[in-house]
């Protein structure tokens, strides 16, 4: 039941990512480019799915419990880093050289497009370098180093 | 600045806008899980006891709506002017960078600004700006 509500959110997902144009890279970088011809078509993405996201997290965060039974696994950060900020700085130069972010890339991979494959390869060894660093050098040292 | 008024798709736009907030209403309200692409893509890379199941139908479901887009005989919109060397630097940079910032479009850009995070604000905030920058490093600087 769970993996079924899953599966469905994520093919709703992928349908509005198509149906509003983010899996266009060419609409993507059409928003992004200000000094240029502006396409503000992606405003309205954001509005249309923070209108809808606004009402359920608030109806989540009153929840213990996940209408299937299961814990709610929410955010509890609240403070700005600078991993958080130059992480952020680093993907919006991916996105803004591609057109694409994670999941119209996973779409259009799909799709059958060969660039968002090249794309999706380089995104998930990424993650990789990540996960590796992670476990290699910032986990290491933070076990050492004094407190 | 002029509005380029050929590509502007309000209505299409707002809509598929609805449907993302739907689904990641539906995630978090049916499995208790925020809808971040990269986070559930990097719990895959890691893999937990218990926690791929989940992320696997969710993937399974995004690969399934070019399908169902098909069926429908809606093909799927798409310009990419990038060339393959441009898309594997742009890819390496939104793997390390979602990673490091735990979170891309979806976990902050939506999920985030849904339930007003200081955190997520922060980081749409510089990933929309060095979007805008390296748009404009490349279309009118170069």
């Amino acid at each position: 039941m769970k993996a079924l509500a899953a599966f469905l959110a994520g093919l709703v997902f992928g349908l509005g990512l198509i149906v509003s144009g983010m899996t266009d890279p060419g609409k993507v970088i059409g928003f992004l480019d200000f000094a240029g011809d502006w396409d503000p078509s992606l405003a309205f993405v954001m509005a249309g799915a923070i209108l809808v996201g606004f009402f359920a997290f608030m109806i989540a965060h009153r929840r213990t419990r996940s209408f299937l039974g299961g814990a709610m696994h929410l955010p509890h950060r609240s403070d700005v880093d600078h991993r958080l900020v130059g992480g952020s700085l680093v993907f919006g130069i991916g996105w803004g050289l591609a057109g694409f972010c994670p999941g119209p890339a996973l779409v259009s991979f799909a799709a059958g497009e060969e660039k968002a494959a090249i794309f999706v390869a380089a995104m998930l060894i990424g993650m990789l370098v990540y996960a590796a660093a992670e476990r290699f050098i910032h986990e290491p040292r933070r076990r050492t180093s004094p407190r | 600045m002029t509005i380029d008024w050929s590509h502007f798709t309000p209505w299409a736009s707002l809509g598929g806008g609805i449907l993302i907030g739907v689904a990641a209403a539906m995630l978090l309200l049916l499995n208790g899980r925020v809808a971040g692409i990269s986070g559930i893509l990097g719990g895959l890379l890691a893999p937990r006891r218990g926690q791929t199941g989940w992320r696997v139908a969710f993937v399974a479901g995004l690969f399934a709506a070019p399908l169902v887009m098909l069926l429908l005989g809606q093909a799927v919109a798409r310009r990419i002017d990038a060339d393959f060397g441009v898309l594997a630097i742009a890819g390496l940079a939104v793997g390390i960078g979602t990673s490091y910032g735990s979170g891309c479009t979806s976990g902050h850009g939506v999920c985030g600004l849904s339930r007003l995070s200081p955190r997520s604000l922060a980081a749409t905030a510089a990933f929309m700006l060095a979007g805008m920058a390296t748009v404009f490093v490349v279309r009118h600087a170069l």
